[in-house]
């Protein structure tokens, strides 16, 4: 070995509390808001409770950056293909874009979509709750995971109840002739755009039901925080998208 | 080492990688000598194909770009190398998320068996080039292969997408968050650089593809019109229905197709640096400088997809633009290029193996990305457009170049994977062989292009032309392709003698001062720049960012 | 002199095949120039590669020069400069400017796996066609529309015939796939597009023929998709397209 390295004597292993929010204060001499110690001074792993979360939000985050260039696809084909049109034979130039008036009831689904984003937020809220935090880490039972269960629960229904939506409303289009493969390129696109977000809402909603399972089954605090969280970002983020894609169908078709 | 296959090791997994893009190369290897000899001798009868329709040679041109581009070039040197050495260079104790890591890898591979697959359907596999322009690759009654063979490519390329953007996010979570305390932007190896560089860009250009694939997956089976015009008659029939666009795939797929090009590159360019400032024991000059191009190229890489489309009934004036953004991408490219030559300025380089493969990929980098600037004028590209001069520029700038910091990495990191050396005689031989034959296959091929010689061309000779005048230089590019090929098997017999009775390594042979070869790394803050040697006094003077600082001084 | 031929081939074969279209040279001149400044870059790097590589031996490794490769960056940008200012004049004057008023209106049709070029006759209009009507076996491989007049007296043919000296305005259609219109001699290259008319101009300077290729590839039979340009005087022109007009008066073609 041409070169020694120096070996630091190893970290008291700590009990990582998993409180979101500041680093509980820790009084053993070593560590623990002495001076100059800094959570990221430490080796990964050992940065305090919030590592893990914040490790799994930036994945999201990243995640949820490259589904945003899908979209943003979609949503660029969508002013090609408006723009396009041909020269029919009297030499005119024509289009074959119809707008298509969106059924009425996108309107209530956007509500309750923006509803679930609520609930969501509500769910995830709870279980950051400090003092309760401190309850559970303290064995006094979990009461972030009563207080969050509802909301996930409405969630998980609100979520159901706008692909329940959503699928009315393709019947609906159906009803009125318009089918995916009918010559449209409006109508191709309103089914694309809806289905591909609709999947993408599907996965949420079995996220939703994952995390609910998991509210009971994971044992760390932490482990749970961060799949609520991580569910709600996704949740919020796709809330967005339909935002900004219903904005999409209804004023630039 | 032993190699359990449902691993969420890191480091097995980077060799699951190696392995799998080594499948793929070989296979893509095996096509492109077919096509060659074909080339030469269009009667020729090959084992298993006969001879060769002229669909057989484009199934052959498409397979074989398909899977070199993004089986060998986009996993080796960019996932498969950083689940190698990653982590360690950050001082992180693995990936972020082992498991994803994991399902990322078995999902390329179920990608890479679905594009083979397409061997075997009915029809062959599909004929419209990597690159797929419909209506070609919309209809599938305009040509064989366009039926189940092109559905299979799309699968296959979909689930590449899915499973590239796991490992990017993966990558980018990694970089960003496990660092080890005291690894700040500027001491960072400048592969992780890259890496950065080329997950960001993964994220953001293989959602488009993927989305355009939707898209032409839906125009064929569904009945859209995204792609295929209004009265499209294909075989006899009127296949278009409305005033679908192919000019919007190829903006769509270019918009993916040339950061994934650099994508490839930027791996190679973030190793050569690492291995030019050890061999040749000196500080990268500039390093921010260095650090700072490979992102702009990253960024500048996503304005200049248009340089594929001059003459594709772009806009004239969007000609105009994009050849000037791609001139201005010639920048921080020629920046790296001259940053490499002033590290090597002076000498006394330590040339083993690695080292070598670097230079040949500085040469190669060279080589091809000079043709770049001629390619970038749209007046000159009217004419060079879908020649072999592209070939040449492709061949030398991507494929080996790239093939090249491939190699580069393995003889490097070798003692990492197996605890062994490789054997330096035959990396030198595999090296001059492979250096050699590369030039005589592919910088023959810019006089093929100069004359007129259009790609995807079955035989020379057409109807109204012979092209007999360069049908010499065919024949010493086929021969000097056999030889490059055969080339490798010294390689792949080096690897397969080294990992067993190769020299055992000693735990930094190549004395380098990335964290990756400190054996049990110290949990100690690193306090020094990646690249810290000094030449003057003693040779052998460098400082392992593993060491402190203040030990030293 | 045979020397001399036999040396020029020799050149020929790593070059472009010999010019005949007015923007040609300027095109050769460009090209030359930049293929000699790269090769000069290319020389010069590798120049110093080397002497890297060779100056392993001497005692005192140099130190690593600082102004030095600024100066060649400056070099090198000024250079591409260069290279973006003065293409871009030659690519606007053949793309920005549209043609002549005067130019002579040809069509390009290509089609799996063959080119089929339209005159539009007397009236300089062509007539309407419509993909339902294209039957290549009974004489109408464009599916032209024999309602309508404009159609009567346009000529179909599988060369390109055109005057030396004229201007020519061409129509790039395709009616499948995408194809490259390309004609090495003509330094002119440009795709036909299903959906989309084209146009690209320029002026045939020199008698000769020159193979037209398809340069985008289009399915199995893309390399055997070629025909023949021919650049005759323009009484010789006149004169076949008087011909074909008579033969194609005496079939009675839609
Ligand atoms: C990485 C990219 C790559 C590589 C390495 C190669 C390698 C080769 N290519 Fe290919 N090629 C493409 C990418 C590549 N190509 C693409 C994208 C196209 C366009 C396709 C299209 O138009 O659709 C193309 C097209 C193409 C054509 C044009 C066909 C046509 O248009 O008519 C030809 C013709 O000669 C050709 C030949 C060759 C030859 C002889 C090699 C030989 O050099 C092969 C020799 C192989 C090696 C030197 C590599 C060996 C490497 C290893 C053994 C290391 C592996 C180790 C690990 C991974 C652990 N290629
Ligand atoms: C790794 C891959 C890679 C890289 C890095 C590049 C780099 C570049 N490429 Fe390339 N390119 C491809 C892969 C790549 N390309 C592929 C695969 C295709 C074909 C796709 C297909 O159609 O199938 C293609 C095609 C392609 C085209 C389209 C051609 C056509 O189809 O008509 C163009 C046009 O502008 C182009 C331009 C450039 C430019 C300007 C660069 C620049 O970034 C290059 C910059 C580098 C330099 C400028 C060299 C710097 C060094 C020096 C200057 C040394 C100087 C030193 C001294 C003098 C001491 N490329
Ligand atoms: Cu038509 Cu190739
Ligand atoms: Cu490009």
């Amino acid at each position: 070995m041409p070169a020694t390295f120096t070996r630091h004597p190893v970290e008291i292993e700590r009990k990582d509390t998993g409180i979101g929010g500041k680093p509980p204060l820790d009084r053993r001499p070593t560590g623990g808001g002495g001076d100059g110690d800094n959570w990221e001074n430490r080796p990964s792993g050992r940065r305090g409770p919030r590592e893990l979360l914040t490790r799994y939000r930036l994945g999201v985050l990243f995640a949820l950056a490259g589904d945003l260039m899908f979209f943003v696809a979609l949503v660029s084909a969508f002013f090609v293909r408006q723009s396009a049109g041909h020269f029919d034979a009297r030499e005119n130039y024509v289009s074959d874009w119809h707008p298509l008036a969106v059924p009425p009831i996108l309107w209530i689904n956007t509500a309750i979509l923006i509803l679930s984003s609520l609930t969501m937020e509500m769910a995830r809220r709870q279980l950051f709750h400090e003092i309760d935090v401190m309850d559970e880490w303290l064995g006094l039972g979990r009461p972030a995971v009563k207080r969050a269960a509802p909301w996930l629960v409405a969630t998980f229904t609100l979520g159901s109840l706008f692909l329940a939506g959503q699928w009315i409303a393709w019947k609906q289009l159906v009803q009125q002739g318009f089918r995916y493969n009918s010559p449209d390129p409006s109508s191709h696109f309103f089914y694309l755009i809806t289905g591909t977000h609709g999947i993408h809402l599907l996965l949420g909603v079995i996220a939703l039901a994952a995390a609910l399972g998991a509210l009971f089954i994971l044992r760390r605090i932490e482990l749970r925080q961060i799949v609520v969280d991580c569910t709600a970002w996704y949740w919020h983020t796709m809330g967005l998208f339909w935002i900004f894609l219903f904005a999409l169908l209804v004023c630039f078709q | 080492m032993r190699l359990r296959v449902f691993t969420t090791s890191h480091r097995a997994l980077g060799i699951l990688y190696l392995l799998l893009a080594l499948v793929a190369v070989i296979a893509g290897t095996l096509l492109s000598l077919i096509m060659r000899l074909h080339r030469i001798w269009p009667d020729l009868a090959v084992p298993f194909f006969g001879t060769i329709k002229p669909e057989g040679y484009l199934a052959l041109v498409t397979m074989h770009g398909t899977l070199m581009i993004f089986f060998v070039l986009t996993t080796a040197p960019q996932i498969g190398f950083a689940n190698l050495v990653l982590p360690e260079q950050i001082g992180a104790r693995g990936m972020a998320f082992p498991r994803l890591n994991a399902a990322a890898f078995w999902l390329t591979a179920l990608a890479l068996l679905v594009l083979l697959a397409a061997f075997f359907v009915p029809q062959g596999a599909p004929i419209s080039g990597w690159t797929s322009y419909p209506p070609l690759s919309a209809v599938a009654s305009a040509g064989p292969g366009e039926g189940a063979g092109m559905d299979l490519w799309l699968a296959s390329i979909a689930i590449f997408c899915l499973a590239s953007w796991l490992g990017a996010v993966n990558m980018l979570v990694t970089i960003l968050g496990e660092r080890r305390a005291g690894m700040t932007w500027s001491r960072l190896p400048m592969t992780v650089w890259a890496w950065l560089v080329t997950s960001i860009l993964t994220l953001l250009v293989f959602s488009v593809l993927l989305a355009a694939i939707i898209l032409l997956f839906s125009d064929r089976h569904f009945g859209s019109s995204f792609f295929v015009p209004r009265g499209d008659l294909v075989n006899g029939h009127i296949v278009g229905h409305g005033d679908g666009s192919p000019l919007l795939w190829l903006h769509l797929f270019w918009f993916f197709g040339h950061p994934e090009v650099y994508i490839a590159v930027l791996p190679g360019m973030g190793l050569a640096t690492s291995l030019f400032a050890n061999f040749a024991r000196r500080r990268v000059a500039g390093y921010r400088v260095m650090a700072a191009m490979l992102v702009a190229i990253g960024l500048l890489g996503l304005v200049v997809w248009g340089h594929h489309m001059f003459v594709s009934g772009m806009n004239p004036y969007a000609g105009t633009a994009f050849a000037l953004t791609t001139m201005a991408i010639a920048v921080p490219s020629t920046v790296e290029a001259l940053g490499w030559l002033t590290i090597l300025w002076g000498g006394r380089l330590r040339l083993r193996t690695p080292m070598l493969f670097a230079l040949g990929f500085l040469s190669f980098f060279i080589a091809g990305g000079l043709t770049g600037p001629i390619l970038a004028q749209p007046a000159l590209d009217a004419y060079l457009h879908n020649t072999f001069f592209v070939v040449a520029h492709f061949h030398l700038v991507m494929a080996m170049a790239g093939v090249f910091s491939i190699f580069a990495g393995i003889y490097y990191w070798f003692p990492l994977i197996s605890g062994r050396m490789m054997n330096e005689s035959l990396g030198k031989l595999h090296f001059w062989i492979t250096l050699i034959a590369a030039y005589g296959t592919f910088f023959p091929m810019h006089f093929s292009g100069l004359a007129g010689e259009p790609r995807h061309y079955e035989r020379l000779a057409g109807p109204v032309t012979s092209f007999s005048a360069i049908a010499a230089n065919e024949r010493g590019i086929t021969f000097s392709a056999l030889l490059l090929a055969s080339a490798q098997l010294i390689f792949l017999w080096n690897i397969f003698t080294s990992v067993r009775r190769g020299r055992v390594a000693e735990a930094n042979p190549w004395e380098a001062t990335t964290l990756e070869w400190a054996p049990e790394m110290g949990r100690g803050r690193v306090e020094r720049g990646p690249y810290e040697y000094e030449i003057p006094a003693n040779e052998t003077i460098f400082h392992p960012q593993w060491e402190l600082a203040s030990k030293q001084e | 002199m045979p020397l001399r031929v036999t040396l020029l081939e020799a050149v020929r074969v790593a070059w472009m095949p010999s010019n005949g279209a007015l923007h040609g040279p300027a095109l050769d001149v460009l090209m030359r120039w930049n293929l000699i400044a790269l090769c000069l870059c290319f020389l010069v790097a590798h120049v110093w590669l080397i002497a890297a590589i060779l100056r392993r031996w001497k005692s005192k490794p140099a130190t690593a020069p600082k102004a030095l490769p600024w100066l060649i960056l400056t070099a090198l940008c000024a250079m591409y400069v260069w290279m973006a200012v003065t293409s871009q004049r030659l690519w606007a004057n053949s793309r920005f400017a549209g043609p002549a008023p005067a130019a002579m209106q040809v069509e390009v049709v290509g089609e799996q796996f063959q080119w089929y070029f339209r005159y539009p006759g007397e009236d300089a209009a062509f007539g309407v066609t419509r993909p339902e009507l294209v039957n290549a076996a009974e004489g109408n491989p464009l599916g032209l529309d024999g309602r309508d007049a404009r159609g009567k007296d346009d000529v179909v043919s599988s060369v390109l015939v055109l005057p030396v000296g004229r201007e020519v305005d061409l129509r790039l259609r395709s009616l499948d796939v995408i194809h490259g219109f390309f004609i090495p001699g003509m330094r002119l290259k440009e795709n036909a597009v299903p959906g989309l008319v084209l146009h690209v101009h320029f002026t045939p300077s020199v008698i000769g023929t020159y193979p037209i290729l398809c340069s985008q590839v289009c399915g199995s039979g893309h390399a055997r998709m070629q025909a023949m340009l021919s650049v005759v005087s323009q009484a010789e022109f006149q004169a076949w397209l008087a011909a074909r007009e008579r033969t194609r008066i005496q079939e009675g073609a839609p």
